[in-house]
C-alpha cells in the first residue's frame, strides 16, 4: 500500500513516541513574529532555556507594522514595543529577522515561500493559524498557539497526534473571473468549517496541477477556515521551477538532488486517504460570503439564503450573520454598498494577484466615497509591482499604495474599520469584528471582486464589471 | 517539571451560548498588542460585553447571578479561528479553569489543554440541560471528574468525552508537553542529522 505525501514527511520527521501516545515530531523551519513569539521568549527565559536551533529559526514583523507612516518609533506605543522585543529576542538568540530595513519585511506566510525558506517535504510550525499556506510546497505546516512556539524554539519539536487525511480533488478548468479563492471559498462552503476538523487536506486533480504556486498557496492558505490545521499539494515542477534561485533554496550545484529528493515524498499513486471528496471546477462561481463565517458564502448571483433553506444546525450562526451583516435573507448579495475595499492579506497579497487586478483595473476608477487601499503581502511583492509599473496603474484608480503587513486583514495597525463600515475583503476571515470595529462588516472575495466592488460601489460580479467571459 | 494533577475540578458555571465562537470574539485582535499574558483576563469576551464607547452590554458573564462561575459552557466548534494562545490564556486569567462544549476546535483544544484548563465535550442536549440548572441554582458547584469523563451537578450527572491522551496529561499533571519534549533531545539531534535541510545553516 502507498503513503500519502503527509505519512511521509511524518515518518521522517518523528523523534519519537511520547509517553501520552502522542508523537514528538522535529520542526525543521520555525517562522516566529512579533504578535506571538514574545511571551513564548518570555517562558523560555523563566525556564532558564535557549533556542536549540536559531539557524532554522526566521522571523518577520507583520500584523502590527503600520503600512503608511512607517518611521520607527510607531505612533502606537505598544505596537512600538512589540517590534523592538522581537528585534532583541532575535539578537539575543542569534536568529535571522527580516526587519523593516531589510527590504525583505512582510507577512511571514509571503516572506517563507518568497525566500525559499518553505521547501517540500519539510515540517514548518509557526504561531499563526495560516501557516497551512506553505502546504502548497509539500511541507506539512502548522499553525500553533505560543505554548508551542516555546516548545519548538527549545526543543525543534512539538507533542502531536497524527491527523487523517482527506484528499480533496478539483477537477478541470476555471471558468475567466473564477480565481484560486473561489475554490477554496467553495470548498469551505461544502465541507462547513468545521469539516476538516481532525484532518490534513490534500489538494489534488488537474485544476491543482494546472495552477501556479501562487494559486496553491491561496487555497493552502483557507485549509484552516475549514477547520483542517494542515492542508498541501504535492510538490511538482511548478514548485521546483518557483524555487530555483530564490536567497534560501539549494544553491544551483544542489538543485538536482533537492528535486530528486522532494520528488521522493510525494503521494504515492495508490495512497490510501481516510476520505475522499471531488469537484467540478466548472461548477464554481465567484463566490462572496455573506455571513460571519467564511463558510456562510455563495455565488455572487445567488440570494442570501433564507432560513428555511438551511440545514437546522447552521441556523443560530445564520440568525447571528444576518444581524450583523445587516443584510436580508432571500435578497442578491450583488448590489450591496460598500464603504472600503481591501486588497491584499497572506491569502491575496501576492504579485500574481496585484498583477491580474492591474490588468483588469486600468483606465477605470475607484468611486468617489470609497475608500480603496492595497496592502502587498511583503516589501519584496511592493518593490516587483513598483518596477512593473503596478503600484501606477493602482494609484491612478484611486486605490492607496500602502506598505507591506497584514493591515486590514486583521486590524491590529492602524487600518481599521470605522463602525459598521462594509468592507470587500481579499482577506480570509469576516468573523465580526475581526477588521478593527466591533460592528464592522467583511465580505470575503477573490481581489478582482475587490476591484469591482471598489469601482462600483457595491459588490458586484467582476465579470460584468471587466468584460470577462 | 512537576505540575498540579488535574482529576476533580468544583465551581460554578456559566452558559455563554452561540454556536462557533472564534477566538477574535473571546479575545480580539487589539487586545493582543502585548508582550506578555498578564492583564488578559479583564478582555475575554469584549467586544460581546461592552459597546464601542466602553459601556457594559448584558453578557451571562458580567451577570451578578453567575458571579465567580470557573465552569465556562459553549456551543460547537468553540475556539474555531486564529491560533492565538492568547483566546485560553484569557479565559484563565478570567477565572476560568475549564470549558464544556458541544465540540472544539483543534488548535484552541491544545492551547488550552497546554494551560491546565481542560475543555470536555458534550451532547448539545446535556449542555442546555446543565445551562437550565445552573439557571434554576446559580450557585450550586459543578462537579467535573476527569477520570471518569462525567459531570454532575447536584443529583443529575451527563457524560463528557475527553480524548484519550488529554485525560492522561491532565491526571498525570503532564499537560504541558515540554518537560517530556526537553527529554528527547538525544533523539531530536539524530532526526535533525538525518534531513538534509536541517544541515543547511
Ligand atoms: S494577513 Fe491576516 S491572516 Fe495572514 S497572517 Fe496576517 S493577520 Fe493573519
Amino acid at each position: 500500500m502507498g503513503k500519502t505525501l503527509f505519512d511521509k514527511v511524518w515518518e521522517a520527521h518523528t523523534v519519537r513516541e511520547l509517553p501520552n501516545g502522542m508523537t514528538q515530531l522535529l520542526i525543521g523551519t520555525h517562522l516566529i513574529h512579533e504578535v506571538t513569539s514574545p511571551q513564548a521568549f518570555g517562558m523560555l527565559r523563566d525556564l532558564n532555556l535557549k533556542v536549540l536551533y536559531p539557524q532554522r529559526t526566521f522571523a518577520t514583523v507583520d500584523h502590527i507594522v503600520p503600512t503608511d507612516e512607517r518611521e520607527e518609533p510607531f505612533s502606537d506605543q505598544l505596537a512600538d514595543a512589540m517590534i523592538k522585543e522581537l528585534r532583541k529576542n532575535c539578537a539575543d538568540s542569534g536568529i535571522k529577522f527580516f526587519d523593516i530595513a531589510s527590504g525583505k519585511q512582510g507577512i511571514v506566510h509571503i516572506v517563507g515561500p518568497e525566500q525559499g525558506i518553505t521547501q517540500p517535504g519539510t515540517t514548518i510550525a509557526c504561531g499563526d493559524s495560516h501557516t497551512s499556506t506553505h502546504g502548497a510546497f509539500g511541507a506539512i505546516a502548522f499553525g500553533i498557539g505560543t505554548s508551542q512556539v516555546r516548545d519548538v524554539l527549545a526543543t525543534q519539536t512539538m507533542a502531536l497526534r497524527k491527523p487523517k487525511v482527506r484528499r480533496i480533488e478539483v477537477d478541470g478548468k476555471l471558468a475567466p473571473g473564477v480565481y484560486a479563492k473561489d475554490v477554496i471559498l467553495h470548498i469551505i462552503r461544502k465541507l462547513g468549517v468545521n469539516g476538516g476538523l481532525g484532518y490534513a487536506y490534500e489538494y489534488a486533480g488537474s485544476t491543482f496541477d494546472n495552477f501556479t504556486q501562487e494559486e496553491r498557496m491561496t487555497v493552502c492558505n483557507m485549509s484552516i477556515e475549514g477547520g483542517a490545521r494542515v492542508g498541501y499539494v504535492n510538490p511538482d515542477q511548478t514548485t521546483f521551477d518557483y524555487l530555483r534561485g530564490r536567497p534560501y533554496a539549494p544553491a544551483q550545484s544542489e538543485y538536482d538532488t533537492a528535486v530528486a529528493r522532494w520528488k521522493s515524498f510525494a503521494s504515492d499513486p495508490d495512497a490510501k486517504y481516510d476520505d475522499l471528496v471531488k469537484y467540478d471546477a466548472s461548477d464554481i462561481a465567484p463566490t462572496v460570503t455573506w455571513g460571519i463565517n467564511p463558510g456562510q458564502a455563495i455565488f455572487i448571483d445567488e440570494n442570501i439564503p433564507a432560513p428555511g433553506e438551511l440545514q437546522e444546525k447552521d441556523r443560530s450562526t445564520a440568525e447571528e450573520a444576518y444581524a450583523h451583516m445587516k443584510l436580508q435573507p432571500g435578497k442578491p448579495i450583488k448590489g450591496t454598498k460598500i464603504d472600503v475595499a481591501f486588497l491584499g492579506s497572506c491569502t491575496n497579497g501576492r504579485l500574481s494577484d496585484l498583477q491580474e487586478v492591474a490588468k483588469y483595473l486600468q483606465g477605470k476608477k475607484v468611486r468617489s466615497g470609497i475608500k480603496a487601499i492595497v496592502v502587498p503581502g511583503s516589501q519584496g511583492v511592493a518593490a516587483l509591482a513598483e518596477s512593473m509599473g503596478l503600484a501606477e496603474v493602482f494609484r491612478d484608480a484611486g486605490f492607496e499604495w500602502r506598505g507591506a503587513g497584514c493591515s486590514m486583514c486583521l486590524a491590529m495597525n492602524p487600518d481599521k474599520l470605522i463602525g459598521d463600515q462594509l468592507c470587500a475583503s481579499s482577506s480570509n476571515r469576516n468573523f465580526k469584528g475581526r477588521q478593527g470595529s466591533p460592528t464592522g462588516r467583511t465580505v470575503l472575495m477573490s481581489p478582482l471582486m475587490v476591484a469591482a466592488a471598489a469601482v462600483t460601489g457595491e459588490i458586484s460580479d467582476a465579470r460584468e464589471i471587466f468584460g470577462l467571459s | 517539571m512537576a505540575l498540579t494533577k488535574i482529576s476533580q475540578l468544583a465551581g460554578t458555571g456559566v452558559y455563554v451560548p452561540g454556536d462557533d465562537v472564534d477566538t477574535d470574539r473571546i479575545i480580539p485582535a487589539r487586545f493582543m498588542k502585548c508582550v506578555t499574558f498578564d492583564g488578559l483576563g479583564e478582555y475575554a469576551f469584549y467586544d460581546e460585553r461592552f459597546t464601542e464607547d466602553g459601556k457594559p452590554k448584558t453578557h451571562p458573564i458580567d451577570d451578578p447571578k453567575y458571579k465567580g462561575a470557573t465552569i465556562l459552557l459553549a456551543g460547537r466548534n468553540f475556539g474555531c479561528g486564529s491560533s492565538r494562545e492568547h483566546a485560553p490564556q484569557a479565559l484563565y486569567r478570567h477565572g476560568f479553569r475549564a470549558v464544556l462544549a458541544e465540540s472544539f476546535a483543534e488548535i484552541f483544544f491544545g492551547n488550552a489543554i497546554t494551560l491546565g484548563m481542560p475543555c470536555l465535550v458534550m451532547d448539545g442536549r446535556d449542555i442546555r440541560a446543565l445551562a437550565a440548572l445552573i439557571d434554576e441554582a446559580p450557585q450550586t458547584e459543578i462537579n467535573i471528574d476527569i477520570p471518569n469523563s462525567q459531570v454532575s451537578m447536584a443529583d443529575v450527572s451527563f457524560p463528557a468525552k475527553l480524548p484519550d491522551h488529554a485525560r492522561e496529561a491532565l491526571v498525570d499533571g503532564k499537560w504541558d508537553a515540554i518537560a517530556d519534549l526537553l527529554e528527547g533531545l538525544d533523539a531530536v539531534k539524530s532526526t535533525a542529522d538525518k534531513l538534509p535541510y536541517m544541515r543547511v545553516a
